[in-house]
């Protein structure tokens, strides 16, 4: 179970976070101008990385904030926590 | 011929307490210290067990929790019976009784047995191989399959016992108390780090703690006696916890372990009351360090099964430990010298040994010296070919080894004896290490696998970590000690120290016999009963992987894990096929370490607590009128209330007649409230809803439907505008709790200019729903201050109201299309609010409901219920409910999937009506709907999604699915039955009132 460091509150566990899947996918300002192809890329399309992956994660059980974490997939240390908005601090 | 092999008191035992236990049901004597194993043991009983396929008798063949074949069933059918207990672990106690499983009738006469003479029919992949043909009989296989497999018997009893979970966080949590983990132990907490020491034995020590000759010196002291000092020593210390009978079973990643602390199952059973039994340790530690020691390895020849074969160490475990001795007539077999240090122990307590067979050619060594000095004969560069005995093992045969350890070589010699000890070297512990996600590596010199890289601030010490004999312990400790807990020196740095073992070993994992292989029974699991034959035939029938071998063969499955025969598989595996041990690695290690009990992992989360359970405010009143109620996601609804011997249906039936002909009256405080405020408030609806928001007026509710991004439907209900800037938003009962998550998703995420503000307010509101054509008369009855005039209170507006002095909001709202009110009233009014009502409408024959009618009444309507109608892969359009879909607005989320090439398909299963040929034939919800039964295979075109018998139209009516459902109004359906095909037709699914009357009337 991680510890994870929320940019809000500090370190909890992970039992009071919720992982909410890759990060920096941003929806389409103008979705009715995208052909199917071009709104699935955006609904359906995630990647699977082991390494380097960066993803959402929610203090669910504590502020509610949504912010992002770059987690290494294949041994899972938290290489970062930034609120959203924020440029990831690490490639 | 009973018979007391009890030596000279052992290190642990007790023997002015004597405790009387049972064993298959004959009356045995222990002593307070014993183990159950060791116990029997001093009662001359080896036989406690059959194996798993083969039935063969098995003994104890160890003194830790890596016992195979000792397992047993604990008082047997009570409720607190519990199945595969190692024999070597459980502490007797007065009143115990313990009984040998897999075996009938008896462990001394078991028909199963049988399987062993059958054993050439019975190799890996048998019952793959076997029950394959013909498919159709695998019912009738299963049957007898079924009844062989397992071993104990679950309890059939709810459990009586407490069990509780604990949080501990600690600086340096240290798993095992042996040697390295006592020195570890002092050396933490007197740095000054809060240091937790867990041992999963009732005592601390390890293996050094009866370690007591001359050999092994510490400080010019035996090194049992120096270990005993710095045990008394450590336990003096503030900063040290010390937790015993505690067993660490799961390592997770960022340092999270799992432990089992063991409380009271050593205690009688009349002292157990009232006390929790198993704890939970639920560790978080900065710093873990490893102690866990290692496991002696078996060796691996022809019928090394036999009640009478132990580990070697655990002979002399049984002897300096416990004072017994595990047989009169003792050969040991060894290919290093670790089995002389038994050899010695069982000479200073007067055991007789008769030989020693020593895989090694001549070895310089002290130990080997000193036994020849006592006269015991060892047979060098020799090794048992084969064992004789039944349920004892009475005789073993010896030859020489070849050169290359591959044959036998020279005549046999046939040695008589009662117990043999077998020592192929020692296996570390890694198996916590592993689960962390520590990746191994191995050592060629003595073929072991040992830690390399660490996956977490972690430390492995000791015979875990390769380090098996003293000297290298009492060094190696404290500098690794030193680098990782980054301090100074130790007071460890400069002990003088004398150990005499010699490390050669001769390693050959399958030793040869002079039978042909394919005659030879030579265990690698003794638990399940797989052999080294068994794992040479699964790699010629073309199994590479170790992972695809261990399932097909079975080996190291049982509820030992292969702790003893693993190292061998894997030798074996890498001999035959011709690969190398270290690149073809171990089987993947996974928690738990050592089985767990169901109570433990519970913990105190059982009965009412297994899950919260949530009460609306008005819960009492529905209790004390007798309602049933059903489970909505957390929540107790009222379901129906049955009056005097109605069942479900006809309460029911009563229930929605009562609504639609005069007054019905619903707790609808569970449905989810957000309140939404802001200057965005409305165009943030706007964006979540498919429907337009803007021009609701102040005053004014809207029925809103919710999408996916995908475009189908995640919720609905119905929002009210409270002011300018600010709404009430009703969800679903069991979608609250999502909806609120994703709204707050979208406003920090992607839409964080917007100015809004969300508060769940489900909790702090109670909602009384009075519905039907006397509603108005009831509710102007509770409030006669408000005017309920339909020109100023519409259907779909609001008003602030007051019931006396509580404030409350009333909306004129209905899920049952029936004229309706909902009134909101802050939750701990809610009772009363609904008993004014209820005195209200005690003239119109006002009649509470539940759910059950709740979703009858809407479905006459035909209101969808988003879960039971919809089920993610159902779009607004798919749902008839194109008037919903804003066509104007430029986005909603979800608006983009409306018109995917998938999602306009016109033969996408669509939401219809269901009209049965019989009008009172009922529906079963979840049954198949087809067009053309004669063809094959059918073709489904759908389900039904609800289904109810209509006490007003005086038909069965039912919602369904149906491929391209819309345009087959009117057309025949049929739903098979497995008893016979119903009729349908599609119908319209508004089934009454379509003209909205009875809404506006």
């Amino acid at each position: 179970m991680f510890i994870i460091n929320c940019p809000f509150c500090g370190e909890r566990e992970q039992s009071e976070f919720k992982a909410g899947g890759e990060a920096h996918i941003i929806r389409p300002k103008q979705p009715t101008e995208l052909s199917d192809d071009q709104w699935a890329e955006y609904l359906f399309m995630r990647k699977n990385i082991k390494g380097i992956q960066f993803e959402r994660w929610n203090h669910a059980h504590g502020c509610r904030k949504w912010f992002n974490v770059v987690r290494d997939t294949s041994n899972d240390e938290i290489k970062a926590v930034y609120k959203m908005g924020e440029k990831p601090p690490v490639q | 011929m009973k018979k007391n092999l009890r030596v000279k008191t052992g290190k642990v035992i007790d023997e002015t307490y004597r405790i009387s236990f049972k064993f298959n049901g004959t009356t045995y004597y222990g002593f307070k210290g014993d183990t159950l194993a060791s116990a029997l043991l001093a009662n001359d009983i080896h036989l406690v067990g059959r194996s798993f396929k083969y039935h063969r008798p098995r003994g104890i063949m160890t003194a830790g929790s890596e016992e195979p074949n000792a397992i047993v069933q604990l008082h047997n059918k009570s409720s607190r019976t519990e199945p595969n207990v190692r024999a070597t672990e459980i502490e007797i106690y007065e009143g115990l009784e313990a009984s040998s499983q897999n075996c009938w009738p008896s462990v001394n006469f078991d028909i199963g047995g049988i399987n062993n003479l059958l054993s050439p029919l019975l190799p890996a992949g048998f019952y793959y191989k076997t029950f394959m043909w013909p498919a159709s009989f695998w019912e009738k296989y299963e049957y007898f399959i079924r009844r062989s497999a397992g071993l104990g018997k679950s309890p059939t009893k709810p459990d009586p016992d407490i069990y509780e979970h604990k949080y501990i966080h600690c600086d340096v949590l240290i798993i095992g108390a042996g040697i390295s983990g006592i020195m570890a132990a002092k050396i933490a907490a007197k740095n000054g780090l809060k240091t937790l020491l867990v041992e999963e034995k009732p005592n601390l020590g390890g293996s050094t703690i009866y370690q007591n000759s001359d050999h092994f010196k510490i400080n010019n002291q035996n090194s049992g006696s120096w270990l005993e000092k710095e045990i008394n020593e450590i336990k003096k210390l503030k900063n040290l916890e010390i937790k015993t009978r505690t067993s660490v079973a799961a390592y997770h990643g960022y340092n999270f372990l799992l432990a089992r602390e063991n409380l009271t199952d050593h205690l009688p059973i009349n002292q157990r009351k009232n006390k929790t039994r198993h704890k939970l340790l639920k560790i978080r530690a900065k710093k873990v360090i490893t102690a866990t020691g290692s496991i002696e390895r078996p060796l691996i020849f022809d019928n090394n099964d036999r009640p009478g074969i132990l580990l070697s160490s655990a002979i002399k475990r049984f002897a300096d430990y416990f004072g017994v001795a595990c047989g009169e007539k003792n050969i040991l077999f060894t290919n290093n010298d670790s089995a002389y240090e038994t050899a010695i122990s069982l000479i200073q307590k007067g055991i007789n040994i008769e030989a020693i067979i020593d895989n090694r050619e001549e070895v310089n060594s002290k130990l080997i010296y000193e036994v020849e000095k006592n006269n015991i004969k060892i047979f060098k560069g020799y090794t048992v070919t084969d064992t004789s005995g039944y349920k004892r093992i009475n005789k073993i045969s010896i030859m020489q080894l070849s050169k290359d350890g591959q044959k036998v070589v020279g005549s046999k010699i046939i040695l008589s004896c009662d117990c043999l000890g077998v020592s192929g070297g020692w296996t570390p512990a890694v198996h916590l290490f592993t689960q962390s996600g520590g990746k191994l590596k191995f050592r060629e010199d003595d073929q072991v696998f040992i830690p390399n890289i660490y996956p977490s601030d972690q430390l492995s010490i000791g015979a875990c970590n390769g380090d098996f004999t003293l000297d290298e312990i009492l060094v190696n400790t404290p500098k690794s000690l030193i680098d990782y807990l980054n301090i100074k020196n130790t007071e460890y740095d400069n002990l003088e120290i004398s150990s005499s073992t010699n490390k050669s070993k001769r390693n050959v994992w399958l030793l040869p016999s002079d039978k042909i292989f394919g005659k030879t029974k030579s265990f690698v699991d003794y638990q399940n009963d797989a052999t080294a034959k068994d794992i040479k035939l699964a790699l010629r029938e073309g199994f590479r992987s170790i992972e695809h071998v261990k399932r097909y063969t079975t080996t190291g499955m049982g509820t030992d894990q292969g702790k003893l025969g693993n190292m061998h598989a894997l030798g074996i595996i890498s001999e035959t096929a011709g690969a190398k041990m270290g690149e073809l690695g171990t089987t993947t290690f996974r928690p738990p370490y050592t089985p767990l009990t169901f109570g433990t992992i519970v913990g105190r989360n059982v009965g009412e607590y297994f899950d919260i359970f949530r009460k609306t405010p008005i819960h009492d009143w529905h209790v004390t009128h007798k309602a049933e109620f059903e489970n909505v996601g957390q929540w107790k609804r009222a379901w129906y209330y049955p009056k005097e011997n109605e069942n479900m249906h006809e309460a029911v039936q009563r229930e929605s007649k009562a609504a639609r002909e005069s007054a019905g009256i619903l707790d609808a405080s569970t449905l989810g409230k957000i309140d939404i405020q802001g200057t965005d408030a409305s165009e943030f609806l706007n964006r979540v809803y498919t429907n337009a928001w803007s021009k609701l007026a102040v005053g004014k509710c809207r029925y809103g439907l919710m999408l996916n991004e995908d475009g189908m439907v995640y919720d609905d209900g119905v929002t009210t505008r409270l002011g300018e800037n600010h709404y009430i938003m009703t969800t679903t009962t069991g979608g609250a709790a999502n909806v609120m998550g994703k709204l707050e998703d979208y406003l920090q995420t992607e839409w964080p200019e917007l100015d809004v503000y969300l508060t769940s307010v489900t909790d702090h509101f109670a909602t009384v729903s009075v519905c039907g054509p006397n509603s108005k008369k009831i509710v102007s009855g509770v409030i006669p201050d408000l005017d309920f005039s339909d020109e100023s209170f519409p259907h779909m507006s609001f008003k602030n109201a007051k019931i006396g002095k509580i404030n409350c909001r009333v909306m004129r709202i209905s899920f049952t299309g029936e004229h309706s009110y909902e009134i909101n009233v802050q939750a701990n009014y809610g009772k009363s609010v609904w008993e004014k009502c209820m005195e209200a409408g005690k003239d119109f024959n006002i009649t509470p409901y539940g759910t059950e009618t709740m979703h009858l009444l809407r479905a006459e309507k035909g209101f969808i219920i988003v879960g039971q109608d919809t089920d993610a892969t159902m779009t607004p359009i798919d749902l008839q409910m194109d008037w919903i879909v804003s066509k104007k607005k430029y986005d909603f989320i979800g608006k983009r999937s409306l018109y995917r090439s998938d999602t306009i398909r016109e033969d996408r299963k669509q939401l219809v009506g269901l009209l049965t040929d019989n009008p009172n034939e009922i529906l079963e919800e979840g049954a198949q709907i087809v067009a053309d039964i004669n063809k094959s295979p059918i073709e489904m075109l759908g389900h039904v999604t609800s289904s109810y018998y209509s006490p007003n139209l005086k038909k069965s009516i039912a919602l369904g699915v149906v491929k391209g459902g819309k345009n087959m109004m009117g057309q025949k359906l049929i739903i098979p039955m497995e008893k016979k095909n119903i009729n349908v037709t599609v119908a319209d699914p508004v089934f009454l009132d379509k003209e909205n009357k009875r809404l506006n009337a």
